[in-house]
């Protein structure tokens, strides 16, 4: 494991040039998340994405909350915001709003997002802010040391639940579907290619777009590990599903048992509402210049005679 | 009382959804369009429909302070504004009702009763608002103006209407004025014309228009009372002045989504009032560890918790200056009044972009609600922008710190989307490079010297923050000192007070932090009696005050009923603390509004 004072020499120089390969969208830091995490298959997933679409690393703001995975943006050759525990989709609505240019990418946890940070996805769900939203999905408490989490499953046994969890868990893809989310996805941190695949269509995709990842805590979720997931996972993909069936999509998304489904399973074309802002037209704010026009501050000292 | 040229108070009461508005905006423009000076305090409840309102607009032939202590002419829409403040009236004010559903009770020596036979007027109009209109044409010929006035400004308001409103609201207005003029005398000064023409804007529009000239790109709230009218005035003008607005889902929300904004370097802001502020805390913390620079403006109303939405108070000071965990930096200050507002928002950003920190402006109800007239060539639409050390046009030498330990504490700052400069901030403890030093390894060694780094930058540009002036007489009998919007009714209170005779000199306070303890203290210990005025129960700024300086003041003026301070509730107040039988003055609230 790489420690900060490994890294210490190791600044801006060796990064953000033009990424010849994958790797090279590696960050400052080494993450320190536990060997055999499943964040590592995300981030590997999300260094290939923007490498195969050819994002400078420049180009890309990566804005996170607190938790395991929302370390994320330290471990990336990105901009990147690590923000307050359940606030990455407000921050990073902002800046997208504020400098359209970038590629903006939300990361974080199921805490983060679909607990702490829930009211949030609904609403940016609905707004379709042009941003893509991993979720690394543990169904766990893990840098808390093992509490149940918005999406652990009933009679769960935690630290906080001795006794088994009495709360069903949220369905992070039906909700959003139903918010109106214009791009839903699942993937699994173990198939890094079709997670790839899905993050590469989240970024292109006009729009907010959801990818909820099963990314196994090894640590403390002993229920949701990789041998509970690797014998259920199917690719809808494979099934022929038609994502522009939201119906269909929610039935698939409810399923969970023998088989529990992975891809996408919702997209539809409506126009984020970055392109509805007609102040966006043109350049970005942030470069734009400061202050008020003669003719603007005219126009709005005569509304007060 | 002070009777220095003209000095009138008209007041419409009734119930909301009587539409009082109208003719109070028909009334204010009429006076500035004359030249004159107005403040408009409107007393209302958290309602759309029912309970009272009384919109007091108070003009005067010079600058208005505040909304004085009397009535001249009442407006009585319904039996119940009638009943509340009919007793209220000195001789020689007159009340205007609808003599077919308002009764009189008995009125005070020297008030005189204006009827209005409003079925007989109105004659066949189905309009429900008429009697307002009707009231207009008997207002205007009771302050001796000529009807053509109004006749103007009906035309004006009614225009896209259609010709048909138009006339129907004229003939109405006539009517009520051909009834006035034969029935009833003009008030004992009519109003003044000629001067120079003046704007009208209220407080929350001075704060949002002083955003947009201070550059302000990025503009978020969840409507909360009293601060909703910055979110309105920003998105009517967004479009025009460039602005991006949203309305989001909670201000949390609101508090993180400007930190995104201002992080790719627009200038962004937010407004709300104390129950908003305080789910927006946390994310000003974030704001002082990630060294970005935001506006967040905490429109006070009387607290805690939901307390009385639509009544003012100063509650909130020690909320701002303990906003959010921890130990940091942020700008506080608390403007006196709208033009002033307008002005605290450019120097408020410049010295936050300087600092690359949070600021905290504090209004309250009655600076954001209240209506002003202004001078137009008085507000700087084109302030100065000092962005400090944001990098523009930057060359990349790939060795990019953002923060970068340096003598200022001051670290160049580059936004994103430049190439070379890829870089994370985080709310984490971090060392110069942005990486954590919070996780895996701390080091107290550098977690020390960027605790010292913020603090150092912060005292840097806090150095060129201006120190509160004595205003007055020097050697004055008394001191008063006052924070925020409680300057106009310190200032007039002043002015009575010299004229009967007792000297008085007024400390007033807009910056709360960086306070300047040093020349706050050197004139308040100097001071021959210091008493401090202020809209809260527990005396928060004479707290603040005494934790700055070790200053104690002789005597307080406080209230906490919702109301604002009426001028002669400070001259009571002063007088009553003079003879030493007591440290603390409440004054009676006489209106009940």
């Amino acid at each position: 494991m790489t420690t900060v004072l490994e890294r210490d020499g190791l600044l801006g120089a060796e990064l953000d040039r033009t990424p010849e390969a994958a790797k090279d969208y590696k960050g400052k830091v080494a993450p320190d998340w536990c060997p055999g995490c499943g964040d590592f298959g995300v981030l590997n997933a999300l260094q290939r994405a923007l490498f195969e679409l050819g994002r400078q690393p420049h180009e890309v703001l990566m804005v996170s909350g607190i938790g395991c995975s929302s370390n994320l943006p330290g471990y990336i050759n990105a901009y990147g915001m690590h923000t307050l525990h359940g606030r990455s989709l407000p921050v990073a609505t902002g800046a997208k709003m504020a400098n359209h240019e970038l590629t903006v990418i939300a990361t974080g946890g199921d805490g983060d997002g679909y607990g702490i940070g829930g009211n949030h996805l609904a609403h940016i769900a609905r707004r379709n802010v042009d941003l893509t939203y991993l979720v690394m999905n543990n169904q766990i408490y893990g840098l808390t040391t093992g509490q149940i989490s918005p999406t652990s499953r009933l009679d769960m046994k935690t630290k906080s639940t001795p006794f088994g969890n009495l709360e069903l868990p949220i369905n992070p893809i039906t909700s959003t579907i139903m918010n109106g989310a214009s791009y839903v996805a699942r993937g699994y941190s173990a198939d890094v290619k079709h997670l790839t695949q899905l993050i590469k269509g989240g970024i292109e995709h006009e729009g907010f777009s959801l990818i909820d990842v099963f990314s196994p805590c090894v640590t403390f979720n002993h229920d949701n590990d990789f041998a509970f997931f690797k014998p259920r996972v199917k690719k809808l993909e494979d099934a022929g599903h038609d994502p522009t069936d939201w119906k269909a999509a929610c039935e698939k998304a409810m399923e969970w048992g023998d088989t529990i489904w992975t891809g996408l399973f919702h997209k539809t074309d409506r126009p984020s509402i970055d392109s509805l802002e007609p102040v966006l037209e043109g350049p970005p704010l942030a470069r734009r210049p400061l202050g008020l026009s003669d003719e603007q501050a005219k126009g709005i000292l005569s509304k007060m005679m | 009382m002070s009777s220095k040229g003209l000095d009138l108070t008209i007041a419409i009461g009734g119930a909301a959804g009587q539409g009082i508005a109208t003719p109070g905006n028909i009334l204010a423009r009429i006076l500035v369009r004359r030249g004159l000076h107005l403040y408009a305090y409107n007393a209302y409840q958290s309602i759309i429909r029912g309970g009272h309102i009384l919109l007091m607009i108070r003009t005067r032939d010079q600058e208005v302070h505040s909304h004085g202590d009397k009535v001249d002419v009442l407006l009585c829409l319904n039996q119940d504004t009638m009943d509340r403040h009919l007793g209220f009236l000195l001789p020689g004010a007159r009340v205007i009702y609808d003599a077919d559903k308002v009764t009189p009770g008995e009125a005070p020596e020297g008030v005189v009763l204006c009827p209005m036979p409003i079925a007989e007027l109105a004659g066949d109009s189905k309009n429900k608002l008429i009697q307002n209109t009707i009231a207009l044409g008997v207002m205007i010929s009771l302050l001796g103006v000529d009807f053509s006035v109004l006749d103007d400004a009906l035309t004006q308001l009614f225009k896209r209407k259609g010709a048909a409103v138009v006339d129907e609201n004229v003939s109405m207005a006539r009517a009520g004025f051909d009834h006035a003029e034969a029935n009833f005398d003009h008030v004992a000064t009519p109003l003044p014309d000629g001067g120079k023409p003046l704007a009208v804007w209220t407080g929350n529009q001075a704060l949002a228009m002083g955003g947009a000239a201070a550059g302000v790109k990025f503009y978020a709230a969840y409507p909360m009372s009293p601060s909703t009218g910055v979110l309105h005035w920003m998105a009517q003008n967004a479009r025009s002045a460039g602005i991006l607005v949203r309305q989001v889902e909670d201000e949390i929300g609101v508090a993180n989504m400007v930190i995104g904004a201002a992080h790719t370097g627009v200038r962004a802001m937010c407004a709300t009032s104390g129950g908003g502020f305080a789910l927006m805390t946390e994310a000003i913390g974030a704001a002082s560890m990630m060294e970005i620079p935001v506006v967040y403006i905490n429109v006070m109303r009387a607290g805690p918790s939901t307390g009385v939405p639509t009544k003012t108070e100063q509650g909130d000071l020690w909320q701002a200056l303990g906003a959010s965990q921890g130990d940091f930096e942020r700008f506080i200050v608390a403007p006196k009044d709208s033009l002033d507002a307008f002005h605290t928002m450019a120097d408020l950003f410049n010295y936050t972009d300087r600092a690359q920190c949070p600021g905290i402006l504090i209004s309250d109800l009655l600076i954001s609600e209240g209506t002003y007239s202004v001078d137009p060539d008085a507000i700087e639409m084109h302030p100065k922008i000092d962005r400090g050390a944001l990098v523009t046009d930057p060359s990349p030498n790939g060795n990019y710190l953002r923060y970068a330990l340096t003598d200022s504490g001051i670290s160049p700052r580059v936004t994103p989307g430049y190439e070379g400069f890829v870089h994370t901030v985080a709310t984490d403890e971090h060392d110069e490079d942005g990486v954590l030093i919070s996780d895996e390894y701390t080091h107290p060694h550098k977690r020390r010297r960027m605790v010292e780094k913020r603090a150092r930058k912060f005292k840097t540009v806090a150095a060129d923050v201006p120190a509160p002036v004595l205003e007055g007489p020097a050697g004055a009998e008394i001191t008063m000192v006052g924070c925020g919007s409680t300057y106009g009714v310190i200032r007039e209170a002043i002015e009575r007070l010299a004229d009967q005779g007792v000297v008085v000199n007024h400390l007033p306070i807009t910056w709360l932090v960086p306070f300047h303890a040093d020349e706050v203290s050197k004139i308040l210990t100097a001071a021959n009696k210091v008493l401090i005025v202020e809209n809260n129960f527990s005396g928060q700024f004479a707290r603040y005050l005494r934790s700055e300086t070790g200053f104690s003041a002789a005597g307080h003026i406080r209230k906490y009923d919702g109301e604002p301070f009426m001028p002669h509730h400070v001259v009571d107040g002063v007088l009553d603390l003079v003879k030493g039988d007591s440290e603390i003055y409440v004054p009676y609230q006489e209106m009940i509004v």
